[in-house]
């Protein structure tokens, strides 16, 4: 049984770590691309936020003032008991959400869409966000913030088969330049691509692709694989740095999740994680520790598995172990 | 620290400042500021102008440097600030406030994220001699942060919330920002989307037109979202 009282500690202090300390991959990510940038301004503007970094780190602070909208990724091991169940499990996240927006402090962003309500502490209808995902022959729960920001740098759209890559290459760059201008999307990013499923799905696809992989992961399809490649490279030979200023520091890493989707379409959504691409992931086991760690590991040869039934092999359980 | 870094030109801007010490701060100047500043954004323009309530407090108390910002800030129940990580929101949406708000207001210097249209630049910011500062990153947050010195007081904090709230801030060698519009209404910005747009079309040779098009939509790549 996983004792509640750990989980929302974890949790709470995954709020702050997400907040405050920029994941490795995306540091290492965002200094390959420094050292060949040209242009003057986007190489300035990368120095600044490498020296944020630092300063977020020794100072405790929240990197970026605008510390987005603080949401949850469950992965529950199929052999998991929480105590007090899943609901209790949810009102743990609630509260370590409130209270982390009081303590770290972060912005209280989270207002009703009409009325404009704001209660204070980024906990609202349907707020945070909560999804779950599950994992065979484990015993253990992983939970994974992440606090993007919202306004800018997603997109989707409704190809069709006809459109081929070509299509997904124009509507890649429609979105990276719309977005990229000014800087509105908080690049350099990891650009999330989400191709095909529903369309909620590949919406959700590719948010997760961009938030919850992590710089320097490939997808197991080597065809998939190639296309990110491909859309790195074509991302930073826009001309564009950061802020939109001349240069070459566009895209991070570019990461593609795939779904089926209807025979006739071929849906495809963009997503930006910026800047702060704060994410921050813990393990918490039945005696009540947690390890905590940066790569939420979320895609597994089981959440990719593509036939009715599931057979493990020692390899694929082994990759989660 | 980043002015080492750099080979851009770099200022320090003693607050509050007149339009006759922004003459000389060119397009893409660093700029470090020290004195008062206050946090105001569509909260409080759809107060302060939309309702008429105007100002509530005098220049003298918060200052002419207007801040597109909701600082990571709370107050403690001893009625004390914890203001974390400050960074700017995107500008472009509160141009329709400020031609009036200029009026009120009196500012003579908005920071913000993304700057504002040249329009924008040439009616509203020139004839009341003001610039635009943009924030750097964006999401400077932390270095921010320590450039605050003191929280000088909220206004509208019961009726607002504490997002949309005025802040009012003394600052120290805070920054970096840049001179994204100078008292002549020039746009870094619009200098720059001109030498990238340049690039653009060869981007999209060779590739076949979409399927479908969507309604409303531009094949204008030079044009802009804001």
């Amino acid at each position: 049984m996983i004792p509640i009282s750990a989980l929302q500690s974890t949790a709470e202090d995954l709020m702050a770590k997400a907040a405050i300390e920029i994941p490795d991959d995306y540091l290492d990510g965002l200094r390959g691309l420094a050292n060949i940038e040209s242009g003057e301004l986007s190489a300035f503007v990368i120095q600044a936020m490498l020296e944020n970094y630092e300063a977020a780190k020794e100072d405790r602070s929240a990197m970026c003032g605008d510390t987005g909208v603080p949401r949850w990724y469950v992965k529950i091991g199929n052999e998991a008991r929480i105590e007090g169940g899943p609901i209790a499990l949810e009102a743990a996240l609630r509260r370590a959400t409130a209270s982390a927006t009081k303590d770290v402090p972060l912005r209280p962003n989270r207002v009703h869409p009409l009325w404009r309500t704001d209660h204070d502490n980024n906990v609202g209808l349907n707020a945070p966000e909560i999804e779950y995902s599950f994992h065979p022959d484990a015993d253990w729960i992983e939970l994974t913030t992440v606090h993007k920001g919202g306004l800018f740098g997603s997109d989707y759209r409704m190809l069709f088969p006809g459109d081929g890559i070509d299509g997904i290459k124009r509507f890649y760059l429609d979105t990276l330049i719309a977005f990229g201008k000014r800087g509105l999307a908080c690049q350099p990013a990891i650009v999330g691509v989400g191709l095909g499923g529903s369309k909620d799905i590949c919406m959700t696809l590719g948010k997760q692709a961009a938030c919850l992989r992590t710089v320097g992961s490939v997808n197991p399809d080597p065809g998939i694989a190639e296309l990110e490649a491909e859309l790195k490279e074509m991302g930073n030979t826009i001309g564009m740095g950061a802020m939109g200023f001349m240069g070459s520091s566009m895209v991070v890493d570019c990461h593609i999740e795939a779904g089926y989707c209807h025979t006739g379409g071929m849906p495809m959504s963009v997503h930006m994680f910026c800047l702060s691409s704060r994410r921050a992931c813990a393990q918490v086991t039945p005696d009540g520790k947690a390890a905590f760690r940066t790569d939420p590991e979320w895609f597994t040869d089981y959440s990719r598995r593509e036939t009715v039934e599931w057979f493990p092999t020692p390899q694929n359980l082994k990759q989660h172990a | 620290m980043v002015s080492n870094a750099t080979k851009l030109k770099t200022a320090r801007l003693k607050l509050p400042a007149s339009t006759e010490d922004l003459r000389g701060l060119e397009i893409g100047t660093v700029v470090y500021l020290d004195g008062r500043i206050f946090t105001a954004r569509e909260g409080v323009y759809k107060k302060a102008v939309e309702e008429g309530a105007g100002m509530p407090a005098s220049e003298a108390d918060i200052g002419n440097v207007n801040f597109h910002c909701s600082p990571a800030a709370m107050i403690r129940d001893d009625g004390s600030y914890n203001m974390g990580s400050v960074t700017a929101t995107a500008s472009f949406r509160f141009n329709k406030w400020l031609e009036d708000w200029f009026k009120i207001s009196g500012c003579k210097i908005i920071i913000g994220k993304g700057g504002m249209s040249p329009e924008v630049y040439k009616e509203k910011f020139v004839p009341n001699g003001a610039i635009y500062l943009t924030t750097v990153g964006y999401g400077t947050g932390a270095l921010l942060g320590r450039g605050v010195k003191r929280v000088v007081d909220t206004h509208w904090r019961g009726e607002l919330g504490l997002a949309q709230c005025i802040w009012v801030i003394d600052v120290e060698n805070f920054g970096p920002f840049l001179v994204e519009s100078d008292l002549e209404g020039n746009s870094l910005f619009e200098r720059e989307n001109a030498k990238v747009a340049a690039n653009i079309g060869g981007l999209y040779e060779g590739l076949k037109p979409a399927i479908m098009k969507r309604y409303g939509e531009t094949d204008d790549r030079e044009e802009e979202v804001i």
